[in-house]
């Protein structure tokens, strides 16, 4: 029986788990990393692919949060499309929410979307379960079940628990299952029916107001829950300063709690909202520039773990609307990397190693899934960053089948050369010289 | 300005008489945000030239004639959309009505949808109330024709501003240091939204009283003197214009009450003394006699309520005009 194993020879790797930054080699056997090492040795005939010049090879990117919509809301995205967009914005796993038609709240939709994902043959799935029965907030789902069925972690979707009490249990029951819980954090009694950040800019607009309180008493809230019942807790899309100092305060009392920013809300604010258009309207809002410069903060001192692009298709009748009837999301899998690159590596704020620790290392660990690192016997999964390719976004090539992108337009530095799955390509940029040879990194040889 | 116009289009003014070659610089006026201070000025010159117009036996001129106007209600309105439409009959336009229950949206159609087929039918004008802010934004991107937005939501009601503009300039002659004191609901309010842009740019002295309840957030960034004290809203003012309170309002816990909103706000002859001995009391309409204001005061000498309905017609037929016959894009 033949091994079948590929040498990937002269890149520079970024793997901080094994203290690697610098010029390697990494073999990949059978879907494995095998040898990580500079000018490694390997046995004729092997075949070689020459890393191009000036790209850079991290273990795999994990996109901690995705709305994959299907089933339910396949006009909007499809598990199969999803991934192919997450394939090309360098993603080789992603973290699947649980708020498709019907809830993924059940075993049955767990495996569906494993099946359909393992016919896409792109990048991982980890389904993220609900944590209550159809996302009601009422009755806790049978999150042993889900964990037996695939789900890494469970969440709330798209909507708060507000039953203080059923929160407690919940974190309780998900911890025993070994699971964390993934929170959007919002008080809908105190947003109301609102469309944007209550302030200045809402008010001018005549938009209703989605305070930043609103926001924050509940991460208190469920921080604090954390704290009580040692359950891990993750904030999802974290996006204003009150929450950061909750989640702050809380690892300062040692309570097992993380959280992840998206892309858009550290580099866009409400002041983006004149004109009213839709492609803007997320939840939760873009906020005011106080909030963007605390969680560019949040990202430095650490307070911040992941990066989650909070990927949230919509079909583009749906968003041609007025604004205060247009749905919530921003399909961000095909940016997220360019937007890191330009906005936080080149202009200083961030190290690249600090940018694997966000988008590879601590989402493998929260979610408690493989990846994170390419130490030997790790599973081939291997994004392979272009920091200074030219990229201008066109969300008419995305592979989404969304467009409701702000950043379509944007001229940004830095992408994505290639996406490695289990050892085989997923994806290569036909616009980075030389990205074409990693097609040759297939398992079908 | 006439006599220069494109002979092609006929002669928009007709035979009204007006001091000015210059039109407005864009194609529609969603909000009092978009226009300059010698914009607004224009159309305050351009609606006195159509008062005129309405005073005469036969109230028409021919300046939009075989121009085609809608008015595309989306939300119930007496008021507005009757001032608009005999605004286009005296400047004798084609004027077609859509109101909501006549509208293909009961049948579900979408908005976008509504205004593509309208527009696929060329009309010059489209009149816009609707109850989503920035309704009128999206129609001008889909469509050629100009768009005026007549109410948008909480965002902005610039034709009311307009004819308060006017209606205070013909008792005050100036807007520059006049206390102009804005009482109600300011929160909801599209009418103080536009006032408020309006009277900043001509250099009016703003005074903003409500409950806290009812006040807009980041209030210390629109640049205005805010107050919870009627007393001294009052004090000293020029103008005092009152806002309707909702009755749904107390549903959202902003007021207790309309009997304790009527006694800590409500505009009396008593409260009154404090003002201006030449003070003026507007209000968009409609009224709640005995919320914001006492009957007492909406009928008394100080009233200039029926003034700005008059004034409604005029401010219209000079926007209509700039924007359909005197635009020179």
């Amino acid at each position: 029986m033949s091994l079948h194993s590929i040498l990937l020879k002269g890149g520079w790797v970024i793997d901080p788990v094994n203290g690697i930054d610098g010029e390697a080699d990494i073999l990949l056997e059978d879907g494995h990393v095998t040898q990580l090492g500079p000018e490694l040795k390997v046995r004729p005939g092997t075949p070689v692919v020459e890393v191009p010049q000036g790209c850079v090879l991290c273990p795999g990117f994990i996109d901690m949060r995705v709305h994959l919509s299907e089933p339910g809301y396949e006009h909007k995205e499809t598990v199969s499309t999803g991934l192919a967009a997450a394939a090309a914005g360098g993603f080789t796993a992603v973290a699947s929410m649980p708020n498709t038609e019907p809830v993924n709240d059940d075993a049955g939709i767990t495996g569906l979307v494993l099946a359909k994902a393992a016919e896409a043959e792109l990048v991982r799935v980890h389904p993220v379960g609900a944590v209550t029965r159809g996302l009601a907030g009422e009755r806790l789902a049978e999150l042993g079940e889900l964990r037996e069925a695939g789900c890494v972690a469970v969440s709330n979707g798209v909507r708060s628990v507000a039953d203080a009490n059923l929160m407690r249990r919940v974190l309780e029951y998900a911890s025993m299952c070994g699971m964390a819980v993934i929170d959007h954090c919002e008080d809908v009694l105190l947003t109301q029916d609102g469309v944007a950040n209550d302030g200045f800019q809402a008010a001018a607009l005549g938009l209703r107001g989605m305070p930043s309180a609103a926001e924050d008493i509940f991460v208190e809230r469920d921080v604090t829950l954390s704290g009580m019942t040692g359950a891990p807790l993750h904030i999802a899309h974290l996006s204003t300063r009150g929450a950061l100092e909750a989640v702050r305060s809380g690892k300062a009392r040692d309570f097992p709690v993380s959280c992840e920013v998206t892309p858009h809300h550290l580099t866009l604010t409400d002041d983006r909202l004149d004109g009213y258009d839709t492609n803007y309207k997320v939840n939760p809002p873009l906020r005011e520039q106080q909030d963007v410069e605390a969680l560019l903060q949040g990202l430095q001192d650490g307070t911040i773990d992941c990066i989650a692009s909070d990927h949230e298709p919509h079909h583009y009748d749906e968003k041609l609307v007025e604004f205060d009837r247009a749905p919530f999301g921003i399909a961000g899998l095909e940016t997220v990397v360019s937007i890191c690159l330009d906005r936080l590596i080149h202009p200083g704020y961030l190290s690249l190693t600090r940018l694997v620790e966000l988008l590879a290392i601590n989402p493998a660990r929260i979610l408690g899934v493989v990846g994170g690192s390419l130490g030997v016997g790790s599973p081939a999964d291997i994004t392979v960053l272009a920091p200074d390719l030219p990229v201008t976004v066109n969300a008419g090539e995305f592979r989404s089948l969304a467009r409701n992108t702000p950043f379509d337009g944007w001229a940004l530095r830095g992408g994505v050369a290639a996406s490695i799955v289990g050892g085989r390509t997923v994806y290569s940029n036909s616009s980075v010289d030389g990205a074409v040879e990693f097609e040759t990194v297939t398992s079908d040889q | 300005m006439s006599q220069q116009a494109d002979s092609s289009l006929g002669d928009p003014a007709g035979p009204l008489v007006l001091g000015t070659t210059v039109g407005l610089r864009t194609k529609d006026l969603l909000g009092i945000g978009d226009l300059s201070s010698e914009e607004i000025l224009l159309i305050l010159d351009t609606a006195e030239a159509m008062k005129e117009v309405g005073t005469r036996p036969i109230k028409k001129v021919p300046a939009l004639r075989g121009r085609t106007v809608v008015n595309l209600f989306f939300e119930p309105s007496t008021r507005t959309r009757m001032s608009f439409e005999i605004a286009e009959k005296r400047l004798s336009a084609d004027t077609l009505n859509m109101t909501a229950s006549g509208l293909s949206v009961v049948k579900g159609e979408t908005l976008v949808d509504t205004v593509r087929n309208l527009g696929a039918m060329a009309p010059d004008l489209i009149i816009v109330r609707h109850a989503s802010a920035g309704a009128g934004h999206v129609v001008a991107r889909l469509c050629s024709a100009g768009v005026i937005n007549a109410g948008d939501g909480m965002h902005e009601h610039p034709t009311q501003a307009l004819l308060d503009a006017l209606t205070i300039r013909q008792h005050k002659g100036r807007f520059d240091g006049l206390k102009v004191s804005i009482i109600g609901d300011l929160l909801h309010s599209r009418v103080f939204r536009s006032n408020l842009l309006l009277l900043q740019k001509l250099g009016a002295d703003v005074c903003a009283c409500a409950p806290t309840t009812l006040m807009l957030s980041g209030m210390n960034r629109f640049g205005v003197r805010s107050t919870t004290s009627v007393d001294e809203a009052v004090d000293g003012a020029d103008v005092i214009m009152l806002l309707r309170i909702q009755l749904e309002r107390m549903r959202g816990h902003f007021i207790p009450s309309l009997r304790e909103y009527f006694q800590r706000f409500g505009m009396t002859t008593d409260r009154l003394r404090l003002a201006k001995p030449d003070v003026i009391i507007m209000h968009p309409g409609p009224l709640n006699r005995g919320v914001e204001i006492a009957s007492e005061v909406a009928d008394g000498p100080y009233s200039v309520i029926l003034e700005q309905v008059a004034n409604g017609v005029a401010v219209r037929m000079a926007v209509l005009y700039l924007l359909a016959g005197g635009h020179q894009g």
